[in-house]
């Protein structure tokens, strides 16, 4: 084993420390407690990880129904939505409280306890140890507490659910002052105070998993893996940790001031605030300043969500292309410039808050030059797939989505990172199109990529296809048609998380175009629970892994036993001799990254 | 790929102290976007700025001093001089424990001039950054008293540096950072 800690002192008296790894060669005894709960094995917090977010999309999904009934039906009652919300809808409507607060936890749990948790904290989980050649994480304890703060947290949020004044209402960003003053709203009364604590846990969540991450990455991996040979699942993994390192902290920094503004009386972010009439003591703050605090994460955020899905619809088109991934140093490369962008361009976000026109043109011209890294990446994507020998798995498909739906939200991210054409833009549904495409239904398609395609690994049974085919289609076709229609409506300026359109006589045209979205919508969300009961019905009933590498895929997991134990591999960590991504090499359908360089084979 | 050579790297770095590297970045941006956002506020209208506590000088001089100790500790740890170990990181732990009283002993002379949370921006700022950093010295603290203990336990001995080195890396840091917030809230006020 090449992983082992070798002293940096070479002092007599220093005793060899054991790393983890070396103490889960073979199968201890475990009970259910540890096996299953309190694990620390890294497949099972991966499953945690995922079935816990699978909870929070399918109800983040329910509220994005519920909110979208109210906008394409403005005027009808749902009696079965008093019996399911009480109060919240008052005979069978949608209260205007509820609505906001149920947008906001929309946002909130998609973005942080979905796309994020969910996916890179499952990904990242399962696939480094295994892809590096690791026995596990770098602190396989860190890495459960990671979980166990997640999972505090979302009961945390959960339970703000349930409190009398509503969950949180002043949208999944929390700007103050709906976020810092409790008489704002019902919603920023307790539930603003569960939201705080919720994210506070969340945050040294994604900081415990971020850091064993990276750690894994550049300590753990297997001899001859050099950094260079490592897939670029991991490479996209490893970038995203290094954001959410780096970037959640500056957000906690904002959510302290944020605190001390609720509960003890300072004015970081409140000045001049009037409330019934009513002047408040607050004197010197900004609001502003808050929202550089939050962008400065939130612009990373869409990163850490998104390369993840970019690093697996990488490995999976080439796989299924049964050719090299195109341009792989570009590929890093990109990432890389993509991750040091993410950084300088928060201020995009906040164009019309009154920032310096002079300032402005910088952070245009950043934001716009992530068109070319993120070019790249398509250019690569496209070429890997160009006469390959394409396998039409779910799993392909779904990151052949992600590709589509990519370009066509990165398009229309080129329109609003103009700070001029953002002044119309600004707040309309061009923005709620476009970032559910680039990032939350792109991400999905990621997520459900990576959950097709490992599956086998995970449980040692496949997914149903047919059900995954039927799974594709209509998430496909329903989320260009939910969002399509999107960016009509925001060029005629239609602002988004209004309650009601159809007193304006300007976006009254709409109203048969959201009934539209709505029922798309619905149909879409009912797909993905048929999605579900596949995922659920395939782990004890789902067809049988018969062989170690399902895929004909290169990467170092399918070397493991069909039903890995904690430790991975049963005898020694194989040895790597070569990249990921010999496909159809001299002849040979793929070569596998432990096979040794043969003597008379060919260059590339 | 025939240019890439299987590196082989034979000294490593424990891979504790890698993780606290790593965490040590992400501590500094937590920092960073705080004292950021005091530049951001004190360029605008209505910012008067604070001054330091005349004790917060004496802080400064503790924390450095504690870096001292927590150094020697360490090269008493691996010349297995334990009885100077065991000085040395008491001496530490007790110079760790007087920072903090100094820092509230600061922060009530500043309550006591009027500038509480409600009445300045600039106090408050001074309050929650000093005070955030206060918790994590008080961090190190605990992480010292757990080899203080440890150095007086009969019955197990523990002879490993990493532990020490750890601790000592991660005091350094505290240290450090103090001594930018020290000059930082001097200059810009």
């Amino acid at each position: 084993m090449s992983n082992e800690t070798s002293h940096v002192h070479s002092s007599t008296v220093s005793v060899p420390h054991e790393t983890h790894h070396e103490v889960h060669h073979g199968h201890h005894h475990e009970t259910f407690l540890t096996k299953y709960v309190f694990s620390q094995d890294h497949k099972t917090i991966a499953k945690q990880f995922l079935i816990t977010g699978m909870f929070w999309a399918l109800l983040g999904g329910l509220f994005s129904v519920i909110f979208r009934l109210q906008l394409g039906f403005p005027d009808a009652k749902f009696p079965w939505m008093e019996a399911l919300l009480g109060e919240w809808a008052k005979g069978g409507q949608l209260q205007a409280e509820a609505y906001y607060a149920l947008v906001t936890m929309h946002g909130t749990v998609l973005v942080f306890f979905v796309l994020t948790a969910g996916l890179s904290g499952t990904f990242s989980n399962f696939l480094i140890p295994l892809q590096v050649g690791a026995r596990d994480m770098a602190s396989p304890f860190m890495n459960m507490l990671s979980y166990w703060f997640f999972f505090v947290a979302s009961i945390v949020m959960l339970s703000s659910l349930f409190v009398q004044t509503g969950p949180f209402s002043g949208g999944w960003t929390a700007y103050p002052p709906l976020s810092a003053l409790g008489e704002a709203s019902p919603g920023s009364k307790v539930g603003m105070d569960l939201w705080l604590v919720s994210m506070a846990l969340f945050v040294v969540s994604s900081l415990l998993g971020g850091l064993n991450y990276i750690a894994t990455v550049l300590n753990m991996r297997t001899k001859g893996m050099s950094m260079t040979r490592l897939p670029l699942t991991i490479w996209a993994f490893f970038f995203t940790a290094v954001l959410g390192v780096l970037s959640f902290p500056v957000l906690f920094s904002g959510f302290i001031l944020l605190i001390f503004d609720r509960h003890f009386g300072t004015s970081f972010y409140l000045s001049d605030i009037y409330i019934n009439g009513q002047a408040l003591p607050n004197e010197g703050g900004s609001a502003i300043l808050y929202q550089h605090l939050f962008w400065f994460l939130g612009h990373p955020e869409v990163y850490i969500i998104l390369l993840p899905a970019m690093g697996m619809a990488s490995e999976i088109l080439s796989v299924n292309s049964r050719k090299p991934i195109f341009g792989y140093m570009a590929m890093i490369g990109s990432l890389f410039a993509i991750t040091i962008l993410a950084f300088l361009v928060w201020a995009h976000h906040m164009f019309v808050t009154g920032l310096n026109p002079f300032l402005g043109a910088f952070f245009v011209l950043l934001t716009l030059l992530i068109a070319v890294p993120s070019a790249i990446k398509v250019f690569n994507w496209l070429t890997t797939i160009w006469r390959g020998n394409i396998r039409f798995t779910p799993a392909m498909l779904f990151a052949l989505g992600f590709v589509s739906l990519f370009i066509s939200g990165g398009l229309t991210g080129i329109f609003l990172g103009n700070s001029a054409l953002d002044i119309q833009l600004h707040d309309t549904y061009f923005v709620i199109a476009h970032f559910h495409i680039v990032m939350g239904v792109a991400s999905m398609f990621g997520m459900f990529a990576g959950i097709y395609h490992w599956y086998p690994k995970m449980y040692g049974r496949y997914l149903n296809n047919t059900l995954g085919y039927i799974h594709f289609w209509v998430t496909m076709v329903g989320a260009y048609l939910i969002f399509w229609p999107m960016h009509y409506e925001g060029l005629a300026g239609m602002p988004r998380r209004y309650y009601k359109y159809d007193i304006w006589e300007s976006f009254k045209q709409f109203g048969e175009l959201n009934k539209f979205i709505s029922v798309v919508a619905i149909i879409v969300f009912l797909i993905q629970i048929l999605f579900i009961f596949n995922f659920f019905y395939s782990i004890w009933k789902g067809r049988k892994v018969t062989t170690q590498n399902p895929w004909g895929a290169n990467t170092l997991e399918w070397t493991t036993p069909i039903n890995p134990g904690h430790g991975n591999w049963d005898g020694e960590i194989p040895e790597v001799h070569r990249w990921a991504y010999d496909y159809g090499k001299d002849g040979q359908d793929h070569i596998a990254q432990t096979v040794p360089v043969s003597a008379n084979e060919s260059k590339h | 790929m025939e240019t890439v050579m299987s590196s082989e790297r034979t000294q490593k770095m424990h891979p504790h102290r890698f993780t606290l590297w790593v965490a040590i970045g992400s501590i500094s941006m937590m920092f960073a976007g705080f004292t950021s956002a005091y530049i951001v506020k004190s360029n605008q209208a209505g910012w008067e700025a604070v001054q330091v506590p005349k004790i917060f000088y004496l802080s400064t001089l503790l924390i450095i001093l504690s870096s001292v100790t927590v150094f020697l500790a360490q090269k008493a740890m691996k010349a297995r001089e334990m009885a100077k170990y065991r000085l040395l990181i008491s001496g530490t732990v007790v110079l760790g424990l007087a920072f903090v009283a100094t820092q509230f002993i600061g922060f009530s002379e500043l309550w006591a001039t009027k500038i509480t949370f409600r009445d300045s921006v600039a106090g408050s700022f001074f309050y929650i950054i000093t005070g955030v950093h206060a918790l994590h010295v008080i961090g190190g603290i605990i992480a010292l008293a757990v080899l203080f203990f440890r150095a007086y336990n009969s019955k197990t001995k523990y002879y490993s540096t990493a532990p020490v080195e750890t601790a000592g890396l991660y005091w350094h840091f505290v240290d450090i950072l103090w001594i930018y917030l020290f000059v930082f809230f001097l200059l810009v006020s």
